[in-house]
């Protein structure tokens, strides 16, 4: 029975569609790493080391590039919380990876500005010329295609991000297969940042 | 009107220490370090700066809120998680302009007698953390920041945290919950941040573009910067238009500009010589305006009085190959994937919503549907703990309202009546 007489809910709909990930190689943060967090915390009040679970979660994911049980436990070890509490924050931000990902992170802006620009057939052409969904990884492991919403670029759409940091601007429908292949030959070299920056120098 | 906030910013270098200071740079700073910050919150009062983020409420009172003496510690934070679709100002702010913002950061903070500020950058922002970051300890190292600020006695420190992807931080209760290391989700109110903030102590939020303002009137004057704009919608503003223009972008002007100037003179019209269909004035929870429309005053009061929001200023230009079922249904996609789910009328609804769009959109959906989606609107807006939920339904209900007939041909003729060839279809 659903809240609204006119809209069933679809079978299978009240199972919980949580699973329980293999648990993954053990995790700790190598020293200079965990130097780092400690230095992030001293921003907040002593008693609120809790405030660096994201920037403790960014770390992890940098060193070993997603964000696995074991590192969810060390993170609430070393912040000095429960392992739920860090998992509470893992599960709802979109940045944070749960399982392994491709080499190059994928991610096309689909919001209405990049959309009215073309972003759709962007995340088409990526899709039909690696063969994969959004949310798939390649076979090779090379690429992971992603639809993320309005990354806040939308003057300079289609806008597409690459492993949560790096930006690539106006990029033309036609040419994405293109973008695929400059990233594989010369790394993030290929994108074009965010032009502000580019300006810096 | 020549831009103030934005004047430098496509200079070489011209984000650094050196040459902020060099066009009198922190000046609003020292001026405001020789008032009394009761005097400081007067000012900003006077100058009649309202929040730059959507709600446009006044920041002079919002300080005013904070109580002086309460014995915990303050603070202020400042909203820069800028993820309302159609925006992007903030960005050029924080990047080109960093100084800007922590001058503003610093008056606000000695107004409210806070010692620490925050900057909470939405997580996709790397590049801007890495610059704030620099351009922090450069101000730190010259002694703008820190210890005993310009002699005064007055203690500050300015901290970057960056996010992790999550439209609803930038709701100010949920940005706080974030700041704690928790998920984004809105907090009841009362009490409200002013009183129980940040780790429970009193706390002003203010926008980016608001903060820019403040050194401002430190230095021209509260006076100059009323009369930048209308009466009540006082100083400059950036817009952010997108879209179907010939040139998107970030323009700063006073708010006695028309949406139609902002569209044919800042946008060079609509792309390709086409025929403008609608515009979205404030970002994405804001209701569509129509053509006929679009001599309205892109300010607070203006746009309201057009049936609309300034909201954080987002213009969004949608030509006449546009499909209105579309564009809902593609905003409902976002805010059913923002959704924090915390009230079940947001959580449950916006998926829904979704859903029956998808089946309009696609061809498959009845007349009842079309009802159907102002029904289970009507127990989303204002229903739920944060502006949120009846942000979701505005673009639902007001394309509704302006564009029923294309609802009514999508399910008549089974299909999509208005598919465009920059669509996947």
């Amino acid at each position: 029975m659903s809240f609204h007489p006119e809209m069933r809910y679809e079978s299978g709909m009240h199972v919980s569609q949580r699973e329980l990930r293999p648990d993954g190689e053990p995790f700790a943060f190598t020293p200079a790493n965990r130097d780092r967090l400690e230095q992030i915390a001293t921003h907040y009040p002593a008693e609120h080391r809790r405030s660096a679970v994201i920037p403790a979660l960014y770390i992890v994911q940098e060193q070993q590039g997603y964000v696995s049980a074991p590192a969810i436990r060390h993170v609430a070890e070393v912040i000095g919380c429960t392992p739920a509490e860090v998992d509470d924050v893992v599960t709802y931000y979109a940045m944070f990876f749960r399982q392994p990902v491709g080499k190059y992170v994928v991610q096309v802006c689909r919001t209405l500005s990049c959309a009215l620009r073309g972003a759709e057939r962007v995340t088409a052409e990526i899709s039909k010329t690696l063969g994969v969904s959004v949310g798939e990884t390649d076979p090779t492991g090379t690429f992971t295609l992603m639809e993320m919403e309005c990354l806040g670029a939308c003057d300079r759409a289609p806008v597409v991000m690459v492993n949560n940091e790096h930006w690539h601007e106006c990029q033309a429908p036609e040419d994405a297969g293109r973008l695929l292949e400059s990233l594989k030959a010369s790394g993030e070299a290929a994108l074009t940042g965010c032009h502000l920056e580019v300006e810096r120098d | 009107m020549d831009p103030v906030l934005t004047s430098h910013v496509r200079e070489p270098r011209g984000a650094t220490l050196d040459a902020y200071v060099g066009r009198g740079g922190y000046e609003g700073l020292r001026k405001a370090l020789g008032l009394a910050p009761a005097q400081v919150i007067d000012m900003v009062k006077a100058s009649g700066l309202r929040g730059r983020g959507g709600a446009g409420f006044p920041t002079g009172m919002k300080w005013q809120f904070v109580p002086k003496d309460s014995p915990r510690p303050k603070y202020l934070c400042c909203n820069a998680d800028e993820s309302e679709p159609g925006t992007f100002k903030d960005h050029v702010l924080m990047e080109r302009n960093p100084h800007l913002l922590f001058e503003g950061c610093l008056i606000g903070c000695y107004a409210i007698g806070a010692k620490v500020a925050y900057i909470y950058i939405r997580g996709e922002f790397s590049h801007v953390q890495r610059v704030l970051e620099a351009e922090i300890e450069a101000a730190r190292a010259k002694g703008y920041l820190g210890k005993n600020i310009f002699g005064s006695g007055f203690d500050c420190e300015i901290y970057a945290h960056r996010g992790a992807g999550a439209y609803e931080a930038g709701e100010e209760s949920a940005l706080l919950e974030s700041l704690e290391g928790k998920r984004a989700q809105p907090r009841l109110r009362p009490p409200f941040p002013a009183v129980v903030g940040l780790y429970g102590c009193p706390t002003a939020i203010n926008n980016v573009e608001t903060l820019c303002n403040v050194p401002l009137i430190l230095t021209n004057g509260p006076e100059w910067f009323a009369s930048l704009g209308p009466e009540k919608n006082g100083g400059p503003k950036l817009y952010c238009i997108s879209g179907h223009v010939e040139k998107p972008g970030v323009y700063e002007t006073s708010m006695h500009v028309t949406i139609r100037e902002l569209i044919d003179k800042y946008g060079g019209g609509i792309r390709g010589g086409r025929t403008l269909k609608a515009v979205i004035p404030g970002g994405s929870s804001t209701p569509v305006i129509l053509p006929d429309q679009i001599d309205a005053q892109a300010s607070f009061d203006g746009l309201v009085k057009a049936g609309s929001m300034l909201g954080s200023a987002a213009i969004i230009v949608m030509d006449d190959t546009t499909c209105m079922v579309w564009l809902a249904e593609n905003l409902m996609h976002f805010y059913r994937h923002e959704s924090c789910g915390k009230c079940t009328p947001c959580r449950e609804g916006t998926d829904w919503l979704l859903k029956i769009l998808r089946r309009i959109e696609r061809g498959e959906g009845t007349m009842r549907d079309i009802d159907l989606l102002a029904d289970v609107a009507s127990n989303i807006g204002g229903k739920t703990l944060c502006p949120f939920g009846d942000a979701a339904v505005a673009p639902v209900l007001s394309t509704i309202l302006h564009f029923r007939a294309e609802y009514e041909a999508h399910v008549r003729e089974g299909r999509c009546t208005c598919p465009a060839d920059w669509r996947a279809m």
